[in-house]
C-alpha cells in the first residue's frame, strides 16, 4: 500500500462525517428513521479505515511522517512582509494514526448507543448531524498538519460542542451551560490563536515541521526565548480551555446538561482531548519554563477535580470532575516530559471514560423510564442518593463499570494501572530532577483520591440497597444497542491491547509507537533532554508501582469502609467539617468568584457604556433637536408666522429689499470713500430697503394670499391626487420596497448598456 | 463535457464572479421572500459576502496591489457592526410588535 492511498483514506476519515452532516441536517426528514441507520454505518465505516490506516501506518511506515499539502491561498508578495502563501495539509504519524482510531471507536460506539438512548427525541435527526461535524471537527484536529487547520477544527469543535451541549435548549440550564462553554472556551482561543500569530510572524508558516525546524536551526520569535516560552504557555492556553484545565475548567461540568451519550463523547475522544493532543503535538517546541507551567496546571487541575468529585451527589457530576482531574493528570504528565505516558493515559482513559458515561446513562435511562412508568416527576434520576442496589437488576452495565472503575483506579490487568503507573513514574523523575517534589506527592494523592470517590460512586449506584422499593420493580437492563458499546468499551479497557505484560508497558506496541520526540528548543532553556529523562526513569518503575497501588488499595478500603460497611459515618464527617464540606460541595467556590468579579465587571462596564450612550450621545443629539425646536418657536412668536409660504415670501421679500437697498447706496455712494461715509451710505441703504420691504409687506399683502396660496394648494391637490395612486404601491412591508429598488435598479442596467 | 472538465480545473476570474453571482442571488432570494427577520438579515450577509468575493477576485485579476482585499475586509468589519445593530433592531421589533415576521409589519403604511 502506498502513502497516497493511505492519505486518500485518512481524507476519507476526516470528511465522511462532514458528508453525514451535510446529508442530515438538510435531508433527515426524508430520510427514514431520521438517517441515524446511515451516519451509524458511514461512522463505523470510518473506524475500518482508521484501523487499515493504523495497522498499515505501524508496520509498513514505522518511522515516516506521510503528509500532503496543499497550497490553499497565495498573496504573491506583501509589502512589508514577504511572500504569503498558506499551505494546509494532513499529517501521518504514529500519534495521529493513533488518535483518528480512537476518535472513531468512541464515535462509532456513541453513534449506536445513542440509538437506543436517544429513541423518540424530538430533534433526533438534528442531533445524529451534529454528532457527524463534531467528529470531523475533532479528526481535523487529529490530521491536520498545520496550525491554521488546527485553529479552524479547533473552533469547529467548539461550535458543535455548543450545538450538543444545548441540544435541549428548552431548558435554561441547558442553554446556559451551551453559552458558559463556548464563552469560557473563547478565552483560552485568544490566547492560542495570539500563540499562533506569534509562530507565523517569525516563521511565516502555519506547518507544524517548519515552525519545528525553524526553531531547530536557532530562529527565535522576534529574537528571544523568553517569545518562544510566551508562544508555548499561549498555546497552551487553548488546551486550558478544551482540555477544561484550572482557571477555565468551570464549562465542563455544566456540560453535563447535554445528553449522555454526548458527554462521552466530549470527555473521551472529542473537545477535551483535544486540547491534550495539541500539546503533545507542539511538545517539541516547548521550553522548561512553559513545561514548568504545564505541569502546575496540570497538578493543580487534578488535585482541585478530584477533591471537589469526592463529595457531588449528580452521578453525571462525579463523572465530570473525574475526567477533570484525569486530564490535569494527563497534562501534568506532558508537562513532566513524560511524554508517552502522557499520551498513553490520553488513549486508555478515551475507553474507560467513555464507557463509564455510557453506563451512567443507561442507569439513567433505565432510572427514568422507572419514574416515568410512576408518574414521578420530582425525582432526579441522575443523584445517587435515589440509586443503589442496581446490581441485580442491570448485570451488564454493573460489570463493565465495575471494570472501568478498576481501570480508573488504576488495578493491575487494566490499560489504567499501565498508564496511569507511567505518568506517576514520570513525576517521580521530574521531582527527582528538577526538585519540585511537591508534583509527586500531589500526583500519588490524587491516585488515592480517585479510588476513592469511583468506588463511593460504584458502591452508591451499584450496590447496598435501593432507596425506594417501588421504583426497583420498574428498572430494567438497557437494550442491546446501548449495552454492547458498554461490553466493548470494557473489554478495552484490558492490559493486553497495549501491552502483553500487565505489569509494564515498555514492551507494549504502544510505547514503541509513541516515542517521545527530541525539543528543537535552544539547549539553554530546554527540559532534560529524552535520554536523560530515560535514564531516571529505569529506576522509577518499580518504586511508582508499588507506591500508586498502596495509595489506591488504602483509597478503595476506605471507601468501601464509608459507603458499604459503613465503618465510618460519612454524614458524621460532612457535619464535623461543615466548612470543608461546603467548601468542596460548592466547587471551590470558582464559579462564584467568576460571577462576582468577570460576569458583574463586565455587566458594570456595560452600564457605564449604556449610560454614556443614553446621557451623553442622547444628551447631545437631543440638546441640539432642543434647540432647533427653540429658536424655531421664538422666530414664530415673534414674527406671528403661521406658514411655510408665508416665511419663504418674507425671506423672499426681505432679500429681495436689501438688494435694492445695496444698489440705492452703490449709486449714490461717491468714490471718495471713507469710513464714515461708508457707514452713512449704509444707512442710508439700509433704510431704502426697510422702505421697499415695508412697502412689499403691507402693500401687496394680497399677493401672498392668491398667488402664492394658490401654487401652493395647487402642487398639494396634485401630490394628493398622486399621493392616491402611489398609495397603493405603499403596502409598508419592507420587502416590497426592496423589489421596487432592484426593479429600479434592473431599469438602470438596461438603460445603460 | 471534456471542455467544462476543462475549465472547471483552471480557476480564473470568471469562475469567482460566477461564485459571487450565485451568492448575491441567494442573498437577494433570501431578503425577498424570507418572512423571518433573522432570514432577512443572513439574506443581506450573503449579498455582502458576494460582494467581497466581488472585490477580491478583481483585485487579484488586475493589477491592483491589495485594494479589493482592502475593500473586503473593510466589509467585512462593517458587516460584523451591522449584524451587531441590526440584531438589537429585531430585538426591539420583536418587543414592540411581538413576532419577527416582517409580513406582520407594515407600519411604514400609515
Amino acid at each position: 500500500m502506498t502513502s497516497d492511498i493511505l492519505i486518500t483514506l485518512s481524507l476519507l476519515v476526516w470528511l465522511l462525517p462532514l458528508a453525514n452532516f451535510a446529508v442530515l441536517i438538510f435531508f433527515h426528514r426524508r430520510i427514514p428513521r431520521s438517517g441515524d441507520w446511515l451516519a451509524t454505518s458511514v461512522v463505523f465505516g470510518t473506524l475500518i479505515l482508521s484501523f487499515i490506516i493504523l495497522i498499515t501506518k505501524l508496520t509498513v511506515y514505522p518511522e515516516q511522517v506521510l503528509q500532503a499539502v496543499y497550497r490553499w491561498v497565495d498573496f504573491g508578495n506583501v509589502p512589508g512582509f514577504g511572500r504569503l502563501s498558506i499551505e494546509i495539509g494532513i499529517t501521518i504519524d504514529n500519534i495521529s494514526a493513533i488518535m483518528a482510531t480512537v476518535v472513531c471507536i468512541v464515535s462509532s460506539l456513541v453513534h449506536l448507543y445513542s440509538i437506543g438512548y436517544m429513541h423518540g427525541d424530538i430533534r433526533y435527526g438534528r442531533y445524529y448531524a451534529y454528532l457527524g461535524i463534531f467528529t470531523f471537527a475533532m479528526q481535523g484536529i487529529v490530521l491536520t498538519n498545520n496550525f491554521l487547520l488546527l485553529y479552524i477544527s479547533w473552533e469547529l469543535v467548539g461550535l458543535s460542542s455548543y450545538l450538543l451541549i444545548g441540544h435541549w435548549f428548552e431548558k435554561k440550564s441547558a442553554s446556559d451551560a451551551a453559552k458558559k462553554a463556548f464563552i469560557v472556551n473563547r478565552f483560552g482561543d485568544v490566547g492560542m490563536f495570539i500563540g499562533i500569530l506569534i509562530l507565523y510572524a517569525t516563521f511565516h508558516s502555519f506547518r507544524f515541521d517548519t515552525v519545528f525546524n525553524g526553531v531547530r536551526s536557532g530562529v527565535l520569535p522576534f529574537g528571544s526565548e523568553a517569545w518562544l516560552t510566551a508562544a508555548g504557555i499561549l498555546l497552551f492556553c487553548g488546551a486550558v480551555g478544551k482540555s477544561a484545565q484550572f482557571p477555565l475548567h468551570v464549562w465542563l461540568p455544566d456540560a453535563m446538561e447535554g445528553p449522555t451519550p454526548v458527554s462521552a463523547l466530549i470527555h473521551a475522544a472529542t473537545m477535551v482531548a483535544a486540547g491534550v493532543y495539541m500539546v503533545a503535538r507542539t511538545f517539541p517546541m516547548m521550553t522548561a519554563d512553559a513545561l514548568l507551567v504545564i505541569t502546575y496546571i496540570g497538578t493543580f487541575t487534578a488535585f482541585l477535580a478530584a477533591t471537589i468529585a469526592i463529595v457531588q451527589t449528580d452521578i453525571k457530576k462525579v463523572l465530570a470532575y473525574s475526567t477533570v482531574s484525569q486530564l490535569g493528570y494527563m497534562i501534568m504528565g506532558l508537562g513532566t516530559g513524560a511524554y508517552t505516558a502522557g499520551f498513553f493515559h490520553l488513549t486508555t482513559h478515551a475507553m474507560f471514560k467513555a464507557g463509564l458515561f455510557l453506563a451512567a446513562g443507561s442507569v439513567i435511562h433505565a432510572m427514568q423510564h422507572s419514574l416515568q412508568s410512576l408518574n414521578d416527576n420530582q425525582t432526579d434520576a441522575q443523584d445517587i442518593r435515589n440509586l443503589g442496589g442496581l446490581k441485580e437488576k442491570m448485570p451488564i452495565t454493573f460489570y463493565s463499570f465495575l471494570m472501568y472503575t478498576l481501570a480508573i483506579s488504576g488495578i493491575p490487568l487494566t490499560s489504567g494501572f499501565l498508564s496511569k503507573d507511567e505518568i506517576l513514574a514520570g513525576t517521580l523523575v521530574f521531582g527527582k530532577m528538577t526538585g519540585h517534589t511537591i508534583i509527586p506527592i500531589v500526583a500519588f494523592f490524587v491516585a488515592g483520591l480517585t479510588a476513592f470517590y469511583m468506588f463511593r460512586l460504584l458502591i452508591l449506584v451499584f450496590l447496598g440497597k435501593h432507596a425506594n422499593e417501588q421504583r426497583i420493580e420498574h428498572i430494567h437492563e438497557s437494550p442491546a444497542v446501548m449495552t454492547i458499546p458498554l461490553v466493548v468499551f470494557a473489554v478495552l479497557s484490558f492490559f493486553i491491547f497495549f501491552s502483553f505484560n500487565p505489569f509494564n508497558a515498555s514492551s507494549g506496541w504502544f510505547e514503541h509507537a509513541v516515542e517521545r520526540p527530541e525539543f528543537v528548543v535552544p539547549a539553554s532553556v530546554a527540559a532534560a533532554s529524552t535520554a536523560q529523562f530515560e535514564g531516571v526513569l529505569h529506576g522509577m518503575h518499580t518504586p511508582a508501582m508499588l507506591i500508586s497501588l498502596t495509595v489506591v488499595l488504602i483509597g478503595i478500603a476506605l471507601s468501601f469502609g464509608t459507603y458499604y460497611w459503613k465503618k465510618i459515618n460519612a454524614d458524621a464527617l460532612a457535619q464535623k467539617f461543615s466548612w470543608l464540606y461546603k467548601f468542596l460541595y460548592n466547587k471551590w467556590y470558582i464559579d462564584e468568584i467568576y460571577e462576582a468579579i468577570i460576569v458583574n465587571g463586565t455587566k458594570v462596564f456595560s452600564r457605564i457604556l449604556g449610560w454614556i450612550d443614553s446621557t451623553i450621545v442622547d444628551g447631545v443629539v437631543n440638546g441640539v433637536a432642543k434647540l432647533t425646536v427653540g429658536i424655531a418657536h421664538g422666530v414664530q412668536k415673534t414674527w406671528k408666522l403661521q406658514s411655510l409660504p408665508a416665511i419663504l415670501y418674507i425671506i423672499a421679500t426681505a432679500l429681495l429689499s436689501l438688494y435694492i437697498g445695496w444698489e440705492a447706496m452703490l449709486l449714490f455712494i461717491p468714490d471718495t470713500s471713507s469710513v464714515l461715509i461708508v457707514i452713512e451710505y449704509g444707512i442710508l441703504g439700509l433704510a431704502v430697503s426697510a422702505l421697499t420691504f415695508f412697502l412689499f409687506y403691507k402693500g401687496v399683502g394680497g399677493f401672498d394670499t392668491t398667488i402664492i396660496d394658490g401654487v401652493v394648494n395647487l402642487v398639494a391637490s396634485v401630490s394628493g391626487l398622486l399621493g392616491l395612486v402611489v398609495r397603493r404601491l405603499q403596502t409598508g412591508k419592507v420587502q416590497t420596497y426592496i423589489l421596487w429598488v432592484l426593479f429600479g435598479v434592473i431599469i438602470f442596467f438596461l438603460w445603460f448598456s | 463535457m471534456a471542455a467544462t472538465l476543462e475549465w472547471l480545473k483552471h480557476p480564473g476570474l470568471q469562475h469567482f464572479l460566477i461564485v459571487g453571482g450565485i451568492l448575491f442571488a441567494l442573498g437577494l432570494y433570501a431578503v425577498l421572500t424570507r418572512k423571518n427577520g433573522i432570514m432577512v438579515l443572513m439574506g443581506v450577509e450573503l449579498i455582502l459576502n458576494a460582494a467581497n468575493i466581488n472585490f477580491i477576485a478583481f483585485s487579484r485579476y488586475s493589477a491592483r496591489a491589495l485594494d479589493g482585499q482592502m475593500f473586503a475586509l473593510f466589509v467585512i468589519v462593517l458587516a460584523a457592526a451591522e449584524v451587531a445593530i441590526a440584531l438589537a433592531i429585531v430585538l426591539n421589533i420583536f418587543q414592540n410588535f411581538n413576532t419577527i415576521n416582517i409580513d406582520e409589519i407594515d407600519k411604514l403604511k400609515e
